[in-house]
């Protein structure tokens, strides 16, 4: 099948940064204190490129991605350090800059592609309300551009599309339709969190190609959130890592996959199990579970689970900083893997198993 | 197969779970209409032996594992656990066989009672069953949950809400594991954790196998999961089996396109990999109307006339690998 061309991506300046995150921390207020979700990230997103944004749940990942987007409730929302997209300062900027950028500039697809779609609104109007609203076009217009979108996501019999209900639609299919709408005005920058986890595996793969295909055909940037390394390993050009609140870990894909320098990341790919491992290889589970945000640790807040910690990393807390043999790999860590030994970590308290 | 047949059931002595020509129907609304969630699947499960069953959401497979427990009554076919028809027993009789076969689920807080310490929650069934002093049952439960690595002084003291996900999971095979079980039926067990504890919850699975000379069936979706925990693997499609056979050999040589397309969706770690074409499009149709023949034709690369025409049965493709297609990826016999 043919593909339409996509819009709006002419007149684009194609390099140079485009989201510059410098010191962001979002806390929550709760009866326990604050959580510290997103504690001290600076990261800078360049244009075109596709970042993976990785860590457990409760990472911080997803909060992260919902602070730079301001999609989170004014109330009860501490934020402080700056978020700046292409310039413009988007920390407690008002209501009305935010509106100015979501669709065209930014946009966003959700996990759960279930719930994230209006249920009593057709299909057609779900896609052609951003349409109507920040590009101003007509009904007429908004519909020809709605069977165009559909048919670039490869929705079978798009016009017929239009007019069927959410219920009516495969997770896949709800999930094109999500795509659909975050890509309608031609955003600069879009950002998926977790997009396939809700997917069956054969759909998961479908729907990453589409999104690695939609960003390079219309030099798109994309920050693509995920728990798994097996999503960005494909279709990221670089990848932050995340434990905590903090980015522990940040280097172009390659580099991280090859030459892994913090401790969690190693050891998160070793506790995944993979096809290549024959039946009944022992795991290399990683002890304990992730820190308390309301009283994060002192020092690394990897410290209490990792292998090779020493005294240091319990009592100082290491700043990301380049390495010196790559200057684009970064890490957290007072003893990169590969300067010490492991040590075998003190035998687990019960109470502190995952 | 999507197809059916039982020509990949054995014949040995030291089967524990010997499933054929499992049926079951559910209407469908007020359309007259019914639908086959799953439909005419066989298995068997030898002792100490851990067989993973595989498929995507709607394949039936969770359907299977409440079938097998009899949580759902089957419409036809038969269930045989150490010996005894399982289909046909009800009341007293049945709850007395399902002491030995024990079931964990995929949410591990919901599937704790959240107004009782967690302590009380994994002694119940031995309440029930009157196992014992509560001397005794008291000893029993605190052993358990210091091998599962649960606090028992905690436990006592603490419900589940107070336990993150994966030390419910623990709590939950502790309290399947406390009437000495001979089967465990395991439904996506791990999906809802996170990776690094995932990991913690299937060693702890294998420690407890050994320790306790259990036979696993483990229900996922995730195939690098199950081919980590399993001896054998069954995959599933849209009610109906595809291929079974030794874990190793159908991970290494898929001999069903599905199972190949499976695993061919795989994200791998690893950016150097080579880049593999998604071979199939589409998504599993409504098994409401499946369609004819083998189920999968529409999706299948290799499909023909055949294949939409003639449902294929199970049939051997090796040393204990059995396919449900017309034109198996196996040399020699498309």
């Amino acid at each position: 099948m043919t593909r339409p061309r996509p819009l709006q991506t002419a007149g684009r300046p194609a390099e140079g940064p485009l989201i510059e995150l410098t010191d962001v921390r979002t806390h929550f207020a709760t009866e326990r204190g604050l959580v510290r979700a997103v504690d001290g990230v600076t990261l800078t997103i360049q244009r075109g490129r596709a970042v993976g944004l990785v860590g457990e749940s409760g990472s911080g990942k997803t909060v992260l991605s919902r602070s730079i987007m301001g999609l989170l409730p004014r109330r009860g929302v501490v934020r402080s350090g700056s978020i700046r997209f292409e310039g413009t300062e988007l920390i407690d900027a008002p209501r009305s800059t935010l509106r100015s950028l979501w669709g065209r500039e930014m946009a966003m697809v959700f996990q759960d592609p279930m719930t994230s779609l209006n249920p009593l609104m057709r299909v057609g109007e779900q896609i052609a309300e951003p349409l109507r609203i920040h590009l101003g076009q007509s009904r007429a217009e908004a519909r020809d551009t709605t069977i165009r979108l559909l048919t670039e996501v490869r929705i079978p019999s798009p016009a017929e599309r239009l007019r069927q209900y959410p219920y009516e639609l495969s997770g896949g299919m709800r999930q094109r339709v999500m795509i659909a709408i975050a890509l309608a005005c031609g955003p600069t920058a879009l950002l998926a969190d977790e997009p396939t986890t809700a997917l069956d595996v054969t759909v998961q793969a479908q729907i990453l190609a589409l999104l690695s295909e939609e960003r390079r055909e219309r030099n798109m940037t994309l920050v693509l959130v995920t728990h798994d390394l097996g999503v960005v390993a494909r279709h990221t050009d670089e990848v932050a890592v995340m434990y905590g609140g903090k980015v522990v870990e940040r280097a172009p894909t390659a580099a991280l996959f090859r030459r892994t320098r913090m401790p969690y990341t190693e050891a998160l790919m070793r506790s995944i199990p993979t096809v290549d491992d024959p039946p009944h290889t022992r795991l290399a589970a990683i002890p304990g579970r992730p820190p308390d945000l309301v009283e994060p640790p002192p020092g690394c807040r990897f410290a209490a689970r990792c292998a090779y910690a020493r005294e240091r990393c319990h009592a100082e807390e290491p700043s990301l900083v380049a390495s010196s043999d790559d200057p684009d790999h970064h890490y957290a860590c007072w003893y990169p893997v590969g300067t010490v030994e492991p040590v075998a970590l003190r035998p687990a308290d019960p109470a502190a198993v995952g | 197969m999507a197809g059916t047949g039982t020509a990949h059931l054995r014949d040995a002595d030291d089967i524990v779970l010997r499933v054929e020509g499992l049926v079951v129907e559910f209407p469908v609304g007020r359309t007259g209409l019914t639908v086959q969630a799953v439909s005419g699947i066989s298995l068997d499960v030898r002792r100490g032996e851990t067989l993973g069953l595989v498929g995507e959401s709607g394949c039936g497979k969770s359907t299977t594992g409440k079938l097998l427990m009899q949580l759902l009554r089957p419409t036809a076919g038969s269930v045989r656990f150490d010996g005894v028809e399982l289909t046909t027993l009800s009341g007293e009789a049945l709850r007395r066989a399902r002491t030995r076969m024990q079931m964990i689920f995929q949410d591990p807080i919901s599937s704790l009672n959240p107004r009782r310490t967690v302590r009380d929650v994994v002694l119940e069934p031995l309440r029930i069953w009157k196992r014992g002093t509560a001397a005794e049952q008291s000893a029993k439960v605190d052993a358990l949950l210091a091998e599962v690595g649960i606090d028992p002084a905690r436990a006592a003291e603490s419900r589940a809400h107070q336990f993150s996900g994966g030390q419910c999971q623990r709590i939950s095979i502790a309290r399947s594991l406390v009437l000495d079980p001979t089967l465990l039926i395991c439904d996506e067990p791990v999906s809802a954790l996170d990776v690094s504890v995932q990991a913690q919850v299937i060693n702890l699975l294998e420690d407890l196998k050994a320790a306790h000379g259990l036979t696993l069936l483990f229900i996922a979706h995730d195939l690098a999961v199950v081919k980590n925990i399993s001896d054998r693997v069954a995959v599933m499609y849209l009610g109906k089996l595809c291929e079974v056979g030794d874990c190793a050999t159908l991970y290494r040589a898929p001999a069903h396109p599905y199972t190949r397309l499976l695993l061919d969706s795989i994200p791998i770690p690893d950016p150097a990999a080579p880049d593999v074409p998604v071979t199939a499009d589409g998504e599993p149709p409504s098994p409401v109307l499946p369609p004819s023949g083998c189920r999968f034709h529409p999706r299948c690369p290799a499909a023909t006339e055949l294949c939409a025409t003639t449902e294929p049965t199970m049939r051997p493709v090796g040393d204990d690998q059995f396919v449900a297609c017309h034109h198996p990826l196996v040399a020699g016999l498309t």
